[in-house]
């Protein structure tokens, strides 16, 4: 009552002079520590392609960087963009987004191309769009709404159940493709939502052993009884961390590599020296081990710069969720901000061999059109519930 | 009041989930963070070394061994590659079946049967240091090496190798002193010069290979590169590459010209024997050889116990043996020089002292007679020499016999001691001077073939006979130092190291051993009857010396080994006469009388030696009217340098 008061009384104000690009784009309400470290982590990731993937396409030294700097630039744009919009219109456009995520992901079965084996993105002209990286962004801004939209419909367990249900869909078809670490990111998402959209303690403790229980049916008991739900090379590298070095020709050699590319980094890192990552012995360089050759190039200092950069990231998303002016921005803040997290610890614990291979690109870090742009949009979103909350706070609507 | 579902006031428990999300946000921080500092700090530098093992990759780039050539310049040794197809025991197939058909498919490719392949494999891995790649065979073709590029998931650990194999151009002119070469062996790799070297690594076995080896065999390189994770090199990837450092060369002393007409003095005779023709002065060594004789690029290839057998047994006369430095013989006559010296030194007799020869002496109721039963009559040291009186240098034995002369004068004059050469030689190649401390150790050792000492063992021992053993080499020192005055040379057969551009890195010259003082004047004495051995009208030698124009001193020696071997025939020549340049030792086994087999021998090498004076000789007698004339005129001008028999005579008186 009191913000809408406030807020009416404010609006004659506006119009008495046109507002400049910097208001327009709430740069003033922006939080500039989030879109600082948003940014170094782009620019620093340009920064190692540019020296990591001199040699890696022949006659063309700078093609990660230049394609890297691009979706870099597009992404804070979109970032910006997307700030400057009223995130709780997306409340409104659940059952679109929800709807578009899930045929956009289905689509991908039937007219997406085909890499390493597995189907996930669309041969768009100047770049292949892969949906699941959206779709990251997508489920929290959908299911949030569900979850604010529902929140006084059916039974607590009913309610849980449906939530479950419109958030495990997508995971599944994601899984499906397959892409195991991405439908996880997804899951984790839907967790996180239904955590910040109070689902009660108990059902997350029935949810968690559900999990437990999967994961032991799936590893343990399918390949047991012959009908392995994982393919060989999914299970090989989910375990392999356990026991890196039982097979250094096999899955466990990635993971061997990366760890002795991050070790030999010592202090400051060996530059150009830095064979493990230039040579091909750690794998995916440009992507999902890209952490390893930041510590292998610029060692603890480098290493430990960039996760300094993820935890202000993260510090700031979480503190987002603490500002929302309202329930469903405390479900995308908080839905972002813990995915945000999972990808960060899952990728760099594998780079650190103390986490699975499930191929989670770093964000903003790991080379990839989809990915940095879906990360910048959740960005943007952030900055949107940040930009609002300010607004809000001083009685100013948004445009 | 309207308030709409997300603007309710949030409740407290929000403010705990966030919380909570929070602290697991710090935890899983502090994870990263703690095994971050783990590997990069704590374990970085091992790391380090691992990712630097892991990026590099070496490969042994082989050294050609040095050459070996001959004084000027004739190549003895040098190498020629070859193509080898090694198979790494490691990287074989676990499985015997498995192992079997990867074999199988080996032995395909060289077109050797599967059990073949595999006594191959065994015969490698008995003389291969452990680890070491195995040849299965060499000289294959090039397009092996294609085939097996193409075809490598096929063939694990197989690979096509060029390898250095040593060639001799001379094929079996000294090839035991050349000696072999050969893969270290895993007992050379843990004692002895070849601690250090790599398994598979090639390295002298014999001969001048194995004394010369540190010079010869250089060090192999090591190219390093980089590889990426599939072991392949990464384009321009090749980081610092040690080049291989050839062997050095090395020079013999050798004079081929002379090496070739003692081994086909040898080879004409078709018996065992050696020969050793040296610089009296310096010791080197101009040629050196020992029949029967083989051609040392058996060894390139593995040798089979047959091949070996057949290279050292008995019947074949062990050509593998070096009669030229190892022998143990007996030298007849030869020895009584030192018989003459060691009487003259102590004074047990002058040049004056007359011995009747009677053709025999008795001693203790033995006879020892002269070997053709001859009766020389009253005789003294100069004519006792030329005609080889056994009965003069017998007295003289018995005279000595309480007495270690000849023993003494035996071991100054370096018989029955190491000689110091650049040969690797088997333990007792010294040889053996009997004395009577040698016979009471030996009674006492418990050898029942020994009798103990007695007048009988001296007196053949003052000619060369009973259980002395000792071998050219030898022989040619103590000659060389009677030709020179008294120095104990140090015979060598390396004379120049050469770097593989043949500039000379430095001159071996071992210097003398020791000196002995000799009496001039008996030195003087010993050298005329010496002389008169191939001069004189009763010399034993003359017949086979009197239409050589060079004036030489000399002995033959006619050594009986007893029943069933036939005589052992030496001859030991000092030339020129009277102030020699050379020592010439030649000894054939079973070759009769020394006057019958080994003087015209020697008198090959001598040829070879002189042919340039020879040559000269001969144009100044075609120079002369008819072969008669000039022929007389060249006998008069050397008679005139045999100027001195007046000594002679006076020594008769």
């Amino acid at each position: 009552m009191m913000y809408a008061t406030r807020a009416r009384q404010a609006r004659p104000e506006l119009f008495d002079d046109r507002p400049t690009l910097g208001e327009r784009l709430g740069l003033a309400q922006m939080d500039w520590v989030l879109t600082l470290a948003a940014i170094a982590l782009v620019a620093f990731s340009v920064f190692t392609l540019g020296q990591a993937t001199l040699h890696d396409v022949p006659g063309n030294p700078h093609y990660y960087v230049e394609r890297q700097a691009i979706y870099g630039i597009a992404g804070i744009v979109g970032m910006l963009v997307l700030g400057r919009v009223d995130y709780s219109r997306f409340r409104e456009l659940r059952v679109g987004i929800y709807t578009f995520l899930c045929a956009s992901i289905a689509l991908v079965f039937f007219v997406g191309a085909a890499a390493l084996g597995s189907r996930r993105s669309f041969e768009l002209p100047f770049f292949s769009f892969q949906p699941s990286e959206l779709a990251k962004l997508l489920l929290v801004l959908a299911l949030a709404g569900f979850v604010i939209d529902g929140a006084r419909r059916g039974s607590p367990l009913r309610r849980t159940a449906r939530y479950l249900a419109l958030g495990l869909f997508p995971a599944a078809m994601v899984f499906l493709q397959p892409d195991l670490g991405t439908a996880l990111v997804l899951v984790v998402g839907t967790l996180a939502v239904m955590y910040f959209g109070g689902v009660p303690w108990p059902h997350f403790a029935v949810i968690g052993g559900a999990i437990a229980a999967l994961i032991a049916l799936v590893l343990v008991v399918a390949p047991a009884v012959g009908h392995p739900v994982l393919k060989e090379y999914q299970e090989q590298r989910l375990t392999s961390f356990l026991h890196p070095s039982s097979d250094p020709a096999g899955a466990g050699y990635q993971q061997d590599q990366s760890m002795v590319a991050i070790g030999a980094g010592q202090k400051t890192g060996r530059g150009n020296q830095a064979t493990q990552t230039r040579l091909d012995f750690v794998p995916e360089r440009s992507t999902d081990f890209i952490f390893a050759v930041i510590g292998e190039r610029y060692g603890f200092l480098g290493a430990a710069f960039v996760l300094s950069l993820y935890a202000l990231l993260i510090w700031r998303a979480l503190r987002i969720v603490t500002l929302s002016k309202n329930s469903y921005g405390i479900l995308v803040a908080g839905g972002i901000a813990v995915e945000l997290l999972f990808q960060v610890f899952v990728n760099v614990g594998m780079c650190l061999g103390i986490m699975p291979i499930t191929g989670i690109p770093l964000p903003l870090m790991s080379y990839g059109g989809s990915s940095v742009l879906a990360t910048f949009l959740a960005v943007g979103v952030l900055q949107s519930i940040n930009i609002q909350a300010r607004l809000s706070r001083q009685g100013r609507f948004a445009w | 009041m309207y308030l709409r579902p997300e603007d309710r006031a949030r409740p407290s428990r929000m403010a705990l989930r966030i919380a909570v999300v929070g602290g697991v946000a710090v935890a899983l921080f502090a994870i990263l963070f703690f095994r971050l500092w783990s590997l990069q700090i704590i374990d970085g530098a091992s790391n380090l070394a691992e990712a630097k093992n892991n990026r590099t990759r070496s490969a042994k780039i082989i050294a050609p061994r040095g050459k070996i050539v001959a004084r000027n310049g004739d190549v003895l040794v040098d190498n020629r590659t070859s193509l080898a197809l090694q198979v790494d025991p490691t990287k074989l197939p676990e499985d015997p079946a498995e192992e079997a058909a990867e074999l199988k498919q080996i032995g395909e490719l060289v077109h050797l049967k599967l059990p073949q392949v595999r006594k191959r494999i065994a015969e490698e891995e008995k003389i291969v240091a452990a680890g070491a790649p195995l040849t299965i065979r060499r000289g294959v073709g090039y397009d092996l090496i294609y085939y097996i590029e193409e075809h490598k998931g096929k063939f694990p650990g197989v690979t096509v190798e060029k390898v250095f194999v040593r060639n001799y151009p001379e094929e079996d002119e000294a090839a035991q002193i050349l000696g072999h070469t050969g893969e270290v062996s895993e007992k050379e790799l843990e004692s002895g010069p070849y601690v250090g070297t790599e398994p598979g690594e090639v390295v002298g076995k014999e001969g001048l290979e194995y004394s010369y080896d540190k010079i010869l065999r250089g060090t192999p390189g090591i190219s390093r590169y980089q590889v990426n994770a599939m072991g392949e090199p990464t384009p321009g990837g090749n980081l610092t590459s040690t080049p291989p450092q050839p062997g050095d060369n090395l020079k013999l002393t050798i004079n081929p010209a002379m090496q070739k007409a003692g081994e086909a003095a040898l080879a004409e005779r078709g018996l065992p024997g050696a020969f050793v023709s040296m610089n009296v002065k310096t010791g080197e060594i101009l040629a050196m050889g020992s029949a029967p004789t083989y051609d040392p690029s058996v060894w390139t290839k593995p040798l089979s116990n047959k091949q070996y057998e057949e290279l050292s047994s008995e019947e074949t006369g062990d050509p593998l043996f070096n009669r030229a430095t190892s022998s143990a013989y007996p030298t007849g006559s030869t020895y009584k020089i030192i018989t003459a010296l060691a009487g003259l030194e102590n004074g047990v007799f002058t040049p004056d002292t007359v011995v009747d020869d009677t053709g025999s002496i008795e001693v203790g109721g033995q006879t020892f007679e002269n070997s053709e039963g001859e009766i020389n009559g009253p005789i003294t040291l100069v004519p006792a020499l030329e005609k080889s009186s056994d009965v003069f240098f017998y007295t003289q034995g018995y005279k000595m016999w309480k007495t270690d002369y000849l023993q003494e004068w035996s071991a100054k004059m370096g018989i029955g001691r190491p000689t110091g050469i650049d040969l690797p030689l088997p333990p007792g190649a010294e040889g053996l001077v009997p004395s009577k401390k040698w016979t009471e150790e030996e009674i006492a050792d418990g050898n029942e073939y020994i009798e103990s000492w007695g007048p009988g063992q001296n007196i053949q021992l003052a000619v060369g006979q009973g259980y002395l053993q000792t071998d050219p080499l030898e022989m040619g020192i103590a000659y060389a130092a009677l030709g020179n005055g008294g120095t104990i040379v140090t015979p060598h057969l390396g004379k120049e190291v050469m770097d593989p551009a043949g500039r000379v890195l430095r001159e071996i010259d071992p210097g003398p051993r020791r000196h002995v003082k000799i009496d001039p004047g008996y030195r003087q004495l010993i050298m005329e009857g010496l002389h008169d051995v191939t001069s004189g009208p009763g010399g034993t030698a003359t017949s086979v010396f009197k239409e050589f124009p060079i004036p030489i001193a000399g002995k033959t020696g006619t050594a009986e080994r007893g029943f069933p071997h036939a005589n052992q025939a030496w001859f030991i020549s000092l030339a020129p006469y009277p102030n020699p340049d050379i020592v010439t030792v030649v000894t054939i086994e079973e070759g009769g009388f020394g006057a019958e087999t080994a003087a015209p021998a020697n008198k090959q090498i001598l040829e070879a030696y002189f042919a340039h004076q020879l040559k000269q000789e001969a144009e100044k007698e075609g120079e002369s009217e008819t072969g008669e004339a000039g022929e007389a005129t060249e006998t008069g001008a050397y008679v005139e340098e045999e100027a001195p028999p007046a000594t002679e005579t006076g020594g008769v008186g």
